[in-house]
């Protein structure tokens, strides 16, 4: 008596609006782990933006928090097929931090405590893409989602979206970050389903 | 997330190798530590497993299987050392 077939749910999933090809739903948020989860103190946390001159711009967690922030609900996909929609942070966007930054670079990398790092385009940081959030849900970031503040790039596959970021650097060129070195996409589009290298 | 070892990855490294590779002894490129591969620490399970060295915690190697390959990530490891069979 399947009232309710696989073919079904099938279909159903495909038909979720804002779910990209392949992924499917989860009201979880579930933790993935290259390493073991920093525990960064306020009072030793910065953000510093390299520029390809060597140029460095820092915020010290107080500054940080001072600038003007935005509340965003996005959709989040990540690369092991989890999607997560109308989720709520607040962040400073990258447009903000990187406002009075002199720059031509077209590339950028993130990194984070723990030495993560992962490759984005300038052009993805900019025009209201991307932020550096440091509250979830209404509340502060905890650290195994990337607490004090992770990046927040929901328009490319999770895992650009570094957890524990400190710094950012600007290149001229593109080059791997620690999943993309290790056989994963260089750019990373779900809705083009950019999981690894080649795809 | 608790961390598994080395061995967990014989699996996947099976694919790559016709010896038992968590038997070679690798040498970590950040603190020269040299092990047995079955004695990495071994995170990140669903992106793809990251072995660290116990000594220093830093990347001695990556595996990460696609549909329809295996990619192999030696960045961190100075060299491993395989024995040979019957030796």
């Amino acid at each position: 008596m399947g009232i309710i077939s696989r073919g079904f749910g099938g279909r159903r999933r495909e038909s979720v609006p804002g779910l990209p090809p392949g992924q499917y739903l989860t009201h979880d948020f579930p933790v993935l782990s290259a390493g073991p989860t920093p525990r960064i103190p306020l009072d030793r946390w910065s953000f510093t933006i390299a520029t390809e001159t060597g140029e460095k711009k820092s915020w010290n967690w107080a500054e940080f928090t001072a600038l003007e922030s935005a509340d965003v609900t996005v959709d989040i996909h990540c690369v092991t097929k989890w999607s997560k929609l109308g989720t709520t942070w607040r962040g400073v966007s990258l447009d903000t931090l990187l406002a009075d930054v002199e720059t031509a670079a077209d590339y950028t990398m993130v990194h984070s405590f723990g030495g993560y790092t992962t490759n984005v385009p300038m052009e993805d940081l900019l025009d209201g893409k991307a932020w550096i959030a440091y509250k979830f849900d209404g509340e502060d970031l905890e650290p195994e989602h990337g607490g004090p503040a992770r990046m927040l790039i929901p328009h490319l596959y999770f895992w650009k979206s570094a957890k524990w970021v400190n710094g950012l650097s600007l290149m001229n060129d593109d080059e791997p970050g620690f999943w993309e070195a290790a056989g994963y996409h260089m750019y990373g589009d779900p809705w083009l389903e950019q999981r690894y290298q080649g795809d | 997330m608790n961390p598994l070892d080395g061995n967990a990855m014989a699996g996947d490294l099976r694919e790559l190798f016709t010896v038992d590779v968590t038997a070679a002894r690798y040498t970590c490129a950040g603190c020269g530590h040299a092990e047995a591969v079955g004695a990495l620490v071994l995170w990140g399970q669903d992106m793809g497993r990251v072995g660290r060295c116990p000594h220093c915690e830093d990347v001695v190697l990556r595996v990460v299987n696609a549909p329809d390959r295996v990619f192999l990530d030696l960045h961190g490891s100075v060299r491993l050392e395989l024995p040979l069979a019957g030796s």
